[in-house]
C-alpha cells in the first residue's frame, strides 16, 4: 500500500516537472521571431518520417547508426512495458498484464514484447560501451573539441551511464523474477529468453534475497526512467523529442537560398527610383514591427533557429564536415548551436527573475559568439547536410553577420573593400565596368 | 586560339535589330575579369557559338548579381545590384539564362524570384550535358585518352542546389578515367571561397582551405583536377601550386575541356 502511495506520488511529480519545464521551453522558443513554416504538409511529414523516425541522415556513418539505432529502438520499445510497470506500481499487483492475456493469443504477443524488449535491451547495453569508448577511451577527434569541454561532455556520460543502470535493473528484475519463479513464488510466465540464462547465475540465492534483487531491479528501472524524463529538459538529450518537429519544421527550399528581406527591398526601390518601379515587389505590411536588420541577440532570430538550439545533439557532425573547423579555425557550427541555446536558456531565466523586459547588457554576438568565428564562415552548407536533425547553423551565421554590417558596420576592412567595389564598379573587384565584355572584344580578333 | 573571330552578341544589338536570343549567356564578374576565369569564359562562348544557339550576353549592361554582399550580410547592396539586374533581364524579355558560375546560377535561380526576376537558369554542366545528350554537341574524347581526371563539385551547385549529376555525364564523355575524391558530392568538400571568403584573408588556423582540398585531389594523382566554378578554380590553382604540381597537374572548368574536345 505504503510502496503504491510512493509509486503515485514520485511519478506524479515526475511528469508535472517535466511538463512545467517543457512549457519552459516552449516559452523560450517562442521569443524568437516569427517565421511561417505551415505550407506543405504531405513533405513535411515525409521529412520527417524520414529524417527523424527513420534516421535516414545518420546512414552516413555507419557505426554510430547501427549502435544509435539499437538504443533508440530499445527506448521506443522500453515504453510498452511502462504500461505495466505503471498498472503494477499503482495498484500492487505483480505483471498484471501478464495475468489478463496468458494463455491467449495476446498473451504470446505479451512473451514476444518482452523477449524483444530483452534482447534490444542487451544490444543497446553494447551501443552504450561502444559509445562510452568512442568518448572517453579512444576520444575520437569530434568529440574533444573545445566547446565539448566540461558539462557537454559530462552529459554524454550521464546518460550513458545511466542508460547501462537502466538495462542493468531490467534485467536484474526481469532473471530474478524468472527466478522466483523456478522456486515457485511468482506465477510462471512464458519463456524469458535472456532473462532465463542470467537466472541461472541466481540459483541458491534465498528467496527473501531474491525478492528485494526484483525490487531493486523494479524500482531502479522506474526510478531511473523517470531520473531520466526529468534530466531531459537539461540535457542535449531532449533531441529525443524535438528532433521530431524539428525536422517536420525543416528548410523544404534549395539550401544555397537564404533569406529576403523584404524590407530592405521597399528602402533600396526609393534609392533607386523614387517613382515606384513597375517590377518591385508588393510594398510591406505597414502594422511591422520596427525594422532590425539581421540579429543580434536570440529573440531576433526565427522560432525556428531556437527550435534547433534546443534540439542540436551536440554530435558534432557538422563540425566535423566543416572546412574552416578542419583548418583549425575557431568557427564549430555545433558551437553555434550550443551557443544559441545557453543564451535563450540565460534569456528565460532572466525572464523567470526579472519579468519580461529585463536587458541584461550581454546578447548572443560578442558575448557568446565572436567576429572572428563568423567571418571565417565560406557559407558552403555542409553543416546543414550533415546534421542528422536537419539543424540550420548557417542561417544564424548569416542573421549575425546581418547585424555586423548593416546596424553595426563592423567587417573586415576587405570586405568592405569588396562592398565598395560592387556599389562603385558592379563588380567585388575596382575594374571598370566599360572593361566587362573586353573578353568578348578578345575573341572577335 | 581564337583562330577565326566569333562575334559574340549582346542583347542590346539584338534587341535593336528586333531580335531576342533564345538564351541569355550570364558572364559574371570573375568570368568577365579575371584573366583565368576568362579563358572559361571564351570556352563557352564558342560552344554555344559552335552549336548554333540563338544567345546574347548583357555585355556592360551586367552587373554583379550581389551574391557577396548578401553572403557578407549587407542585404542592401545585394537588392540594389539585383534590382538592377532584374530591370534590366526583364526588360530584354529573358526566360533563359545559363551561367557558368555556381554562385551567380543560386542567386539568379532562388533569390532573384521574391524579387521579381523570374527565369529559368542552368549552370553550364546542365547545359552542356542538354546539349551532348540531344546531339547537338559531339565529344570525341580523342586527346585525353588514357588521363586521369577528377571533379571537385562546387558547393553552390552541389549541396546547395543538388546538382551533382550533370558535371560528371559532361566528363564522362570525354573518355578519360574518372576518379571519386572520399569527400564528394554532398560531402564534397568547399574550396574555401564561398560566403564572400574570396575577398578577404583567412581567420587564423592551421592551414588554408584551399590546401587541404588540393591536397586530397593530388592524392589521387589525377592529369586533370575539372571544377565547375570560377572561384574553385582559383583556389584549386592555386592549392596545386602550393604542392608545385602544376606542371603535371592542370585544373580546368568542364567548358574548357568540352572545348578542347572540340578543338574550338
Ligand atoms: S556553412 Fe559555414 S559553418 Fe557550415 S560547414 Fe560551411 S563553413 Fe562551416
Ligand atoms: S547542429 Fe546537428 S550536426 Fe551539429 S552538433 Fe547539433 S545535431 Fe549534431
Amino acid at each position: 500500500m505504503i510502496s503504491s502511495i510512493i509509486f503515485i506520488v514520485v511519478f506524479l511529480s515526475a511528469f508535472a516537472f517535466f511538463g512545467f519545464k517543457i512549457l519552459k521551453i516552449r516559452r523560450n522558443i517562442l521569443l524568437g521571431r516569427n517565421t511561417d513554416l505551415s505550407g506543405n504538409k504531405g513533405q513535411r511529414i515525409k521529412t520527417m518520417l524520414m529524417v527523424a523516425f527513420g534516421q535516414s541522415k545518420m546512414t552516413a556513418r555507419p557505426i554510430p547508426f547501427i549502435m544509435h539505432f539499437f538504443i533508440y529502438a530499445a527506448f521506443l520499445i522500453t515504453q510498452i512495458e511502462l504500461i505495466e510497470i505503471m498498472i503494477d506500481g499503482s495498484t500492487g499487483q505483480h505483471r498484471y498484464i501478464w495475468h489478463l492475456v496468458e494463455g491467449s493469443f495476446l498473451g504470446s504477443i505479451y512473451t514476444f514484447t518482452i523477449n524483444f524488449i530483452e534482447i534490444l535491451s542487451v544490444l543497446a547495453f553494447v551501443a552504450t560501451i561502444v559509445f562510452l569508448s568512442r568518448r572517453n577511451i579512444i576520444r575520437l577527434a569530434r568529440f574533444q573539441k573545445p566547446e565539448m569541454k566540461g558539462w557537454p561532455s559530462k552529459d554524454a556520460n550521464i546518460i550513458l551511464f545511466g542508460e547501462i543502470t537502466l538495462v542493468t535493473c531490467i534485467m536484474l528484475m526481469n532473471s530474478s523474477d524468472v527466478a522466483l519463479q523456478r522456486l515457485g513464488v511468482f506465477h510462471p510466465t512464458d519463456t524469458l529468453i535472456i532473462s532465463r540464462a542470467i537466472a541461472d547465475l541466481w540459483a541458491g540465492i534465498p528467496k527473501e534475497t531474491l525478492l528485494i534483487m526484483e525490487r531493486i531491479g523494479w524500482w531502479g528501472h522506474i526510478l531511473g526512467i523517470l531520473g531520466f524524463m526529468v534530466y531531459l529538459p537539461f540535457s542535449k538529450h531532449f533531441h529525443i523529442f524535438l528532433a521530431f518537429p524539428n525536422t517536420y519544421f525543416s528548410n523544404l527550399l534549395p539550401k544555397g537560398q537564404l533569406t529576403n528581406l523584404s524590407a530592405v527591398t521597399s528602402e533600396v526601390k526609393l534609392m533607386l527610383d523614387p517613382t515606384a518601379d513597375p517590377y518591385a515587389v508588393p510594398a510591406p505590411d505597414q502594422n511591422a514591427a520596427p525594422v532590425k536588420f539581421g540579429a543580434k541577440d536570440v529573440q531576433d532570430l526565427t522560432w525556428k533557429n531556437l527550435m534547433d538550439a534546443y534540439s542540436c545533439t551536440e554530435c558534432g557532425r557538422c563540425t566535423a564536415e566543416c572546412p574552416a573547423n578542419i583548418t583549425g579555425k575557431k568557427l564549430s557550427p555545433r558551437k553555434i548551436m550550443m551557443d544559441t541555446r545557453d543564451r535563450l536558456e540565460q534569456v528565460g531565466r532572466n525572464i523567470d527573475k526579472h519579468g519580461k523586459d529585463h536587458q541584461d547588457g550581454k546578447s548572443l554576438l560578442f558575448d557568446h559568439i565572436t567576429e572572428e568565428e563568423l567571418w571565417a564562415c565560406t557559407s558552403c552548407n555542409a553543416c546543414v547536410q550533415a546534421c542528422p536533425v536537419n539543424i540550420n547553423p548557417l542561417e544564424i551565421i548569416i542573421e549575425l553577420r546581418r547585424d555586423l554590417i548593416m546596424e553595426q558596420s563592423k567587417a573586415p576592412s576587405s570586405i568592405n573593400t569588396m562592398l565598395n567595389n560592387i556599389q562603385n564598379n558592379g563588380a567585388p573587384w575596382q575594374f571598370s565596368p566599360q572593361d566587362r565584355a573586353n573578353w568578348a572584344q578578345e575573341l572577335n580578333t | 586560339m581564337g583562330a577565326t573571330p566569333i562575334k559574340v552578341p549582346t542583347m542590346a544589338e539584338l534587341f535593336a535589330a528586333g531580335e531576342t536570343a533564345d538564351i541569355l549567356f550570364w558572364v559574371g564578374c570573375a568570368g568577365s575579369f579575371d584573366d583565368r576565369a576568362k579563358k572559361v569564359t571564351k570556352a563557352m562562348a564558342k560552344i554555344l557559338h559552335h552549336v548554333g544557339l540563338k544567345y546574347a550576353i548583357l555585355g556592360t549592361e551586367e552587373t554583379c548579381t550581389g551574391d557577396p554582399a548578401k553572403r557578407a550580410g549587407n542585404e542592401f547592396y545585394f537588392q540594389m545590384q539585383a534590382l538592377q539586374n532584374i530591370q534590366v533581364l526583364n526588360m530584354y524579355g529573358v526566360k533563359k539564362i545559363v551561367t557558368a558560375c555556381p554562385h551567380c546560377f543560386n542567386t539568379l535561380k532562388n533569390e532573384y524570384p521574391e524579387l521579381g526576376g523570374d527565369y529559368q537558369v542552368v549552370h553550364h554542366s546542365q547545359l552542356l550535358q542538354e546539349l551532348i545528350n540531344a546531339g547537338k554537341l559531339k565529344v570525341e574524347g580523342g586527346s585525353f585518352k588514357g588521363k586521369k581526371i577528377t571533379f571537385h563539385d562546387p558547393c553552390y551547385l552541389g549541396r546547395a542546389n543538388g546538382v551533382y549529376e550533370a558535371p560528371r555525364e559532361v566528363i564522362s564523355k570525354l573518355d578519360m578515367e574518372f576518379t571519386e575524391m572520399k569527400r564528394s558530392k554532398a560531402k564534397g568538400l568547399c574550396c574555401g571561397a564561398g560566403g564572400a571568403q574570396m575577398f578577404k584573408e583567412a581567420e587564423p588556423g592551421n592551414k588554408e582551405v584551399n590546401v587541404e582540398r588540393s591536397a586530397e585531389a593530388l592524392a589521387l594523382h589525377p592529369d586533370i583536377i575539372a571544377v565547375g566554378c570560377p572561384f574553385c578554380n582559383t583556389m584549386l590553382t592555386d592549392g596545386v601550386k602550393h604542392f608545385e604540381k602544376e606542371a603535371t597537374v592542370k585544373v580546368f572548368d568542364m567548358a574548357e575541356l568540352i572545348a578542347q574536345a572540340n578543338d574550338l
